[in-house]
C-alpha cells in the first residue's frame, strides 16, 4: 500500500514538473521566433500521433481493410468535424457509426 | 475586453462538448483501475492529483501486470513528455501572471484543456492576448475537465464490471482527439505535420515505453517547419516578378 502511494507521488512529480517546465523557466525573455514557429505544429502533430494508431492498428497490427470499423467510423467523424466545425457532433456521429457497423458486422 | 467572469464561463462552455468524449474515457480508466485491484482511494487520488488520462490508464494496466514502480513512473514521464511542448506553447501567454496562477494553470494543462485554450489565445497576437482576461478562460476550461474527470473515473470504478466491453466506450478517446485535431489543420504545413506524425506513430508503435508517441510528435513538427519553409521560400521576396507571371 505504501508502495502504491510512493508510485502515485512519483507520477505526480514527473507529470507536474513536465507541465510546469517551460512556464516556470520562461520569465522575462520573449520566445525565439524559430521556437514559436515550431510550437505552432504541436497541436496537429500531438493529436494525430494519438489518433492514427487508434484508427489504423485497432488490434495491434496495421489494418487498412474495409472491415476495420474503427477506421471507417473515425474517417466519418473527421468528415463531420471538417464540414460542421463542431466538437460534439463528430464524437456522437463516430460513436453511432461504430455501433452501427459493429451491429452489421 | 471581456470580464474575468465572462472569460471563465466561455472557457467552461468551450470545454463542455469535449466532455462527451473524455467522460466515457474517464469511466474506462475507473474500470481498468478496479480490474487492476487498486483501492478506491488510490484510483481516485490518481485522478485528483496526477490528472493525466492516458498515463493513468497505462499505470493502472502496469499495476495489474505487477510492473516495478520505477518503470511505472518512468513510463508516466515519457507518456507525458508532450506536455512540455504544451507548456512551451502557453508560456508566452501567461508569463506575466503571478506564480500562483502559473502553478495552477500548469496543473490543469492536459491535452484537451490545452487544445481548447490555445485556440482562444491564438485569436490575437501574444502581446494583445496578455492584456486580456484569457487566463480565466484557461482556468474555466481546465477546471471543467478536472471536475468531470473526477466524477467519471469514480463512476467507472463503482460501476466496474457492469459496463460491457462491447459498448466500445474506449473509442470516445480517439473521437475526441479527432474533434480537436481537425480545426488545427488550417493550412498545408499543418496538414503535413499531422500526416507525418500519424505515420511515424503507426510505424513506431512497437517501441518500448510509448516512445513512438514522442518520436511522432517531433517528426510532425519537423515536417511542418520544413513544409512552411518550402511553401514561402525567402528568395521569392527578392524576385517579386516571379509571382506576377500568369
Amino acid at each position: 500500500m505504501t508502495e502504491l502511494w510512493l508510485i502515485i507521488a512519483g507520477m505526480v512529480l514527473v507529470t507536474y514538473s513536465v507541465r510546469l517546465s517551460v512556464i516556470v523557466l520562461m520569465r522575462g525573455q520573449e520566445m525565439p521566433p524559430s521556437l514559436a514557429r515550431a510550437l505552432r505544429f504541436v497541436p496537429p502533430a500531438a493529436l494525430s500521433a494519438i489518433v492514427f494508431p487508434e484508427l489504423l492498428t485497432p488490434g495491434g497490427a496495421l489494418d487498412l481493410s474495409p472491415g476495420n470499423v474503427r477506421l471507417i467510423a473515425g474517417i466519418l467523424a473527421a468528415i463531420v468535424a471538417w464540414t460542421t466545425r463542431r466538437t460534439l457532433l463528430p464524437i456522437a456521429a463516430g460513436m453511432l457509426a461504430l455501433w452501427l457497423l459493429q451491429a452489421l458486422g | 475586453m471581456r470580464s474575468s467572469r465572462d472569460e471563465f464561463w466561455a472557457g467552461v462552455r468551450a470545454q463542455l462538448p469535449i466532455l462527451l468524449g473524455t467522460s466515457p474515457f474517464g469511466m474506462i480508466y475507473g474500470i481498468v483501475a478496479y480490474d487492476a485491484g487498486l483501492p478506491f482511494s488510490v484510483a481516485i487520488a490518481m485522478s485528483l492529483i496526477v490528472f493525466a488520462g492516458s498515463s493513468q490508464f497505462i499505470a493502472a494496466q502496469l499495476f495489474a501486470g505487477g510492473t516495478a514502480g520505477v518503470v511505472i513512473v518512468l513510463t508516466t514521464f515519457i507518456v507525458n513528455l508532450r506536455h512540455m511542448l504544451y507548456s512551451a506553447s502557453v508560456a508566452p501567454y501567461i508569463r506575466h501572471l503571478s506564480t500562483g496562477w502559473k502553478w495552477l494553470l500548469a496543473f490543469l494543462l492536459t491535452d484537451e484543456a490545452y487544445a481548447v485554450t490555445i485556440s482562444r489565445y491564438r485569436q490575437e497576437p501574444v502581446e494583445a492576448a496578455r492584456e486580456t482576461m484569457a487566463h480565466w478562460y484557461f482556468l474555466g476550461a481546465g477546471l471543467t475537465l478536472w471536475v468531470s474527470w473526477q466524477i467519471s473515473s469514480a463512476a467507472g470504478f463503482i460501476l466496474g464490471a457492469e459496463i460491457p466491453a462491447s459498448w466500445s466506450l474506449d473509442f470516445t478517446l480517439p473521437l475526441t482527439f479527432i474533434a480537436l485535431l481537425i480545426p488545427t489543420l488550417n493550412d498545408r504545413p499543418a496538414i503535413l505535420a499531422a500526416l507525418a506524425a500519424g505515420a511515424v506513430a503507426v510505424l513506431a508503435r512497437g517501441l518500448p515505453y510509448n516512445l513512438g508517441l514522442s518520436a511522432a510528435i517531433v517528426a510532425g513538427i519537423g515536417v511542418g517547419m520544413l513544409a512552411e519553409r518550402l511553401q514561402s521560400p525567402p528568395r521569392l521576396a527578392a524576385h517579386p516578378t516571379i509571382e506576377r507571371q500568369p
